[in-house]
């Protein structure tokens, strides 16, 4: 069995406001899964979902985010939970940080910004552990911090007074205090300049291949998920469109949106004019009937404006939704 | 250190003296523009009183009350003279309780002021503030709203009428708290506990309605405050590392939010202040207020000039200690 | 406005009753020009008369009945008020955009003045002015003195308003494409502004009709001009509630609450509503 098993998830925003209801449907019929060991990349651009789904992986589900139907399923080997049921006071006690955690998205500022670094450790450790010898934690938190190259000074220092390259490795130094089974990383690396991602992103890497765990990398950025990540799902407008291993992503995508992201990467040596997709992306709160990617698809045909792709299983984990791949298959 | 004191610490200062300098101006300036001399005024007050005075006394009072105004010689002149008696703690002496100088009734008058508003003040600021944001965090809890409806339904009266109300239901309709003053006529001012109890029992209705008052303001503006923060990152951070909600509360949310609710007791102290002098009158308790309104009714010009300067002294000083306070909760402003 | 006005209504319980209690608080003010009694004239009805259906308010020991004294009060602090909103916003705004506009040491100089208002403690410095203008301070020139004073909390929250309007794009475009300055403050800047300015006024008249009351009790405003402040000056003067005639107490009371609770439920209805997260939600951003 799989660490995370995602089951036809649908996550919708409900809000109403002086009488306008709208409804947002920002992660809809999505399934993958996650095993022990590796990196899964998601792409996509902004507001495809990619956070929402996030949220509902985490079990930081909020209102006006709501599940609407679907499971996300944990196996930590003794513990099984399903995020959509699970009491929040359990979630917090057992699963939170112990085997799920999370290195945010605008991590320069998830600090506290009124208390020093150490303290942050130490409420963290005090909740899961309890912290019955402060020397010995002090002792520990300095080590731990010292083994992924940060200087121990940092733990006396406020938030403010730290580097956002050093904030972020704060943020990943907290999240590997207990050896959780899954840490999500949602766009780590995106408010850094390219030399200190470049440094964030190898910590991540060791962190991930000294403890085999698992690590969920969410960002936009296709470069990094082909430096660093295993196999990558990439989202569009509320779903997965395709996914793969890495080395088949980049070298035979099958769906025309994926096709036009890796075309449109930079490489070295290459002169061609970058062609850009006409459109915008739609509007989750009233997406395109059919595909969703129709009306920006330069192979569009008929059936794909009204009957939605279903996803089809292809050799070597891969696996795509569009109707181009379906009807070839057949 | 040096950033911090050029940022931080002299601006602050600066903006104590302008307060001060500007606010004594303006006692200065305002009876110069008034249609009134206050000079004429105590003389036709005298005449009208029925006794005879000769003209000559006349004559002689008016020069006595000119000088004792500082109203002699030209305006730059006077405005020095009044600065130099205003530091020397010169404020002349009472009209209505002559020949008292205003500084011993004010002096009298202050630990009763202060004495009722700075735990009125400590009160309601950190109870407005945690049930603030226990409301803003919680915010299904049932007592909680019930809090809020309060809030919302005493924050907009004015100071006078929730006095005069609070006075009225449990001075007199159902009479648990003693009518006024604070102490019973007659008592010997002492220390002792006996007479501390009588204090402390004159002073709760007054110091309650102050503090209801003040919960109120506090209580919606720290709700509100709370309901920003919690979608803070740093919140939904402590949150996703599942640390417990009291935790949350205690260490993520209150400390960050009540550094708006310092800046805004900063800028709401002339106002809670104000309030505190009618609140004053209302049960009839000796501090400025109650000084206040004897100078107005006795007209006694000389009093309300010095309540006036030492007011907005008060305040003023209150303000930069607060200002002072300020960088021990936010480490962002300590460490520049 | 209409659209605004009615979803409003339909969505926003405070918003209901602060537009019910503001249209009883103005219908008893404009009872005032049908009153049977001129204001000012005493010993009209009998003394002492407790609530009736021929008194709904009872009279009062100066034989005045309390329902028509209350009217001609109530439209007599609303118009202070709204006096006093006009001035102090005439120079919030002034202040508020020259400084936020021009910046630099001009924003220096203003804030600090302002910020100087802001600490000075009001009460004791109109007590002095009230004092010695006494006798000639009439309700217009107390609602003026007001205006001068009330000014400051708005202006820093105008400048506020107008920094962050200025980092917005279309400032910027407006300023490359060679607008003048004034002009653009005035056309692309004011009616973002006019919001805050709006629910300001509304705080505003309560401070100022806060403010009334407590210098009429004083006796250092025209006590012959009927306020809610002066109709407790009167009461007090003559021991109402030793004398047991509550009700003296009880009509401006009631009436101050019910005005006070509407504009407060108004305002903070109006704020909700024209609060940037607020209006993202409405957008949906």
């Amino acid at each position: 069995m799989p660490l995370l098993q995602v089951e036809n998830l649908r996550a919708y925003y409900r809000t109403q406001v002086y009488g306008i209801s709208r409804s947002v449907r920002a992660v809809d019929d999505v399934s993958l899964e996650l095993f022990e060991n590796e990196i899964y990349g998601i792409a996509g651009e902004s507001s495809c979902g990619k956070t929402t789904l996030i949220k509902v992986i985490s079990g930081t589900v909020k209102p006006p985010l709501r599940i609407e139907s679907g499971h996300v399923l944990y196996d930590f080997g003794a513990l099984q939970v399903d995020m959509t049921k699970i009491d929040p006071e359990e979630l917090r006690q057992t699963v939170r940080w112990k085997e799920i955690s999370y290195v945010m998205q605008g991590s320069m500022s998830v600090l506290n910004p009124v208390r020093k670094i150490i303290r942050t450790f130490e409420d963290i450790v005090r909740t899961h552990q309890g912290i019955p010898n402060k020397k010995l934690f002090l002792e520990q938190t300095r080590d731990h911090v010292m083994r992924l190259g940060l200087p121990p000074d940092v733990l006396n220092l406020y938030p403010h007074q730290l580097s956002g390259g050093m904030r972020q490795r704060v943020a990943i130094a907290l999240a590997t205090i207990f050896q959780p089974s899954l840490i999500i990383a949602d766009e780590p690396t995106t408010a850094l300049d390219v030399v200190v991602q470049r440094g964030v992103l190898q910590m991540l890497k060791e962190i991930q291949a000294e403890s085999g765990n698992t690590v969920l990398l969410v960002t936009h950025d296709l470069a990094i998920h082909a430096n660093v990540a295993d196999r990558v799902g990439i989202m569009y407008a509320g779903r997965i469109v395709e996914e793969a291993p890495t080395q088949i992503i980049f070298t035979a995508p099958r769906h025309p949106y994926t096709q036009h992201l890796i075309r449109s990467l930079p490489m070295i040596g290459d002169k061609s004019v970058k062609e850009s997709l006409s459109g915008a992306p739609p509007n989750l709160a009233n997406p395109p009937s059919g595909c969703r990617f129709h009306p920006r698809c330069p192979l569009a045909f008929d059936r794909c404006r009204t009957e939605t792709p279903a996803m089809v299983r292809l050799p070597h984990q891969h696996r795509v939704a569009c109707h181009l791949v379906t009807e070839a298959a057949e | 250190m040096r950033k911090f004191v050029l940022n931080y610490l002299v601006p602050r200062i600066a903006q104590y003296i302008l307060v001060i300098f500007l606010g004594v101006t303006l006692t200065f300036i305002i009876p110069r523009l008034s249609p009134n001399d206050p000079v004429e005024r105590q003389v036709s007050q005298l005449m009208m009183s029925g006794s005879h005075v000769s003209p000559e006394a006349i004559i002689a009072m008016r020069e006595a009350l000119t000088e004792m105004y500082g109203l002699s010689g030209s305006v730059w002149e006077q405005y020095l003279a009044f600065w130099g008696r205003l530091l020397r703690g010169d404020l002349g002496p009472s009209l209505s309780s002559f020949p008292t100088p205003v500084i011993q009734l004010l002096a009298t008058a202050m630990p009763w002021t202060f004495g009722l508003l700075i735990p009125a003040i400590l009160i309601s600021w950190i109870v407005g503030n945690v049930l603030g944001a226990i409301a803003g965090y919680y915010e299904n809890n049932r007592a909680i709203q019930i809090v809020d409806i309060l809030s919302q339904a005493i924050r907009p009266i004015p100071y006078y009428i929730v006095a005069l109300v609070m006075l009225a239901v449990f001075a007199y309709w159902i009479p648990i708290f003693p009518f006024s003053g604070a102490y019973p006529p007659g008592t010997r001012v002492e220390f002792s506990w006996s007479f501390a109890w009588t204090v402390l029992r004159h002073s709760i209705l007054p110091l309650l309605s102050l503090i209801l008052l003040g919960v109120g303001g506090w209580f919606v503006g720290m709700k509100s405050l709370t309901s920003n923060i919690i979608s803070e990152d740093y919140v939904v951070y402590a949150e996703v590392t599942g640390l417990p909600k009291k935790r949350i509360l205690s260490q993520y949310i209150i400390p960050n939010a009540m550094l708006p609710q310092i800046t805004g007791l900063a800028l709401q102290l002339g106002l809670i202040f104000s309030g505190a002098l009618i609140m004053e009158v209302v049960f009839g308790y000796p501090g400025m207020g109650t000084l206040t309104f004897q100078a107005v009714m006795a007209n006694d010009y000389t009093l309300i000039m010095g309540i006036t300067l030492l007011s907005i002294i008060g305040v003023a000083t209150a303000v930069l200690i607060l200002d002072l306070i300020y960088p021990l909760f936010d480490p962002r402003v300590r460490h520049q | 406005m209409l659209a605004v006005f009615r979803d409003l209504l339909r969505y926003d319980g405070r918003f209901r009753v602060a537009s019910l209690f503001l249209m009883l608080t103005l219908l008893l003010a404009a009872l005032a020009w049908f009153s049977p009694y001129p204001p000012t004239r005493t010993f009209m009805t009998p003394q002492d008369l407790p609530p009736s259906l021929e008194h709904p308010f009872g009279t009062n020991s100066r034989g005045q009945d309390l329902l028509w004294w209350m009217a001609f009060a109530v439209r007599n602090s609303l118009i202070l008020g709204v006096i006093t909103a006009v001035v102090s916003r005439l120079i919030a705004i002034f202040v508020g955009l020259v400084s936020g506009y021009r910046g630099g040491f001009i924003d220096r100089a203003l804030m600090s003045a302002n910020d100087s208002f802001v600490v000075l403690p009001v009460l004791p410095i109109l007590v002095l002015l009230s004092f010695l203008l006494q006798g000639q301070l009439s309700l217009v020139t107390l609602a003026l003195l007001l205006g001068l004073f009330g000014w400051p909390w708005d202006a820093r929250l105008i400048r506020a308003q107008v920094l962050s309007l200025k980092e917005r794009a279309f400032t910027r475009t407006a300023v490359y494409s060679g607008t003048p300055p004034l002009l653009l403050t005035l056309r692309e800047h004011l009616p973002f502004v006019l919001p805050v300015v709006f629910a300001t006024t509304i705080n505003n008249m309560l401070w100022s009709i806060g403010m009334e009351v407590t210098l009429s009790v004083l006796g250092l405003s025209d006590v012959t001009v009927p306020t809610i402040g002066t109709t407790i000056f009167w009461a007090n003067q003559h021991q109402a509630l030793v004398a047991g005639v509550w009700w003296w107490l009880a009509a401006p009371i009631l009436v101050a609450v019910v005005l006070f609770l509407g504009l407060y439920l108004l305002f903070s209805s109006v704020n909700e509503f024209i609060d940037p997260r607020t209006r993202l939600r409405r957008i949906g951003a």
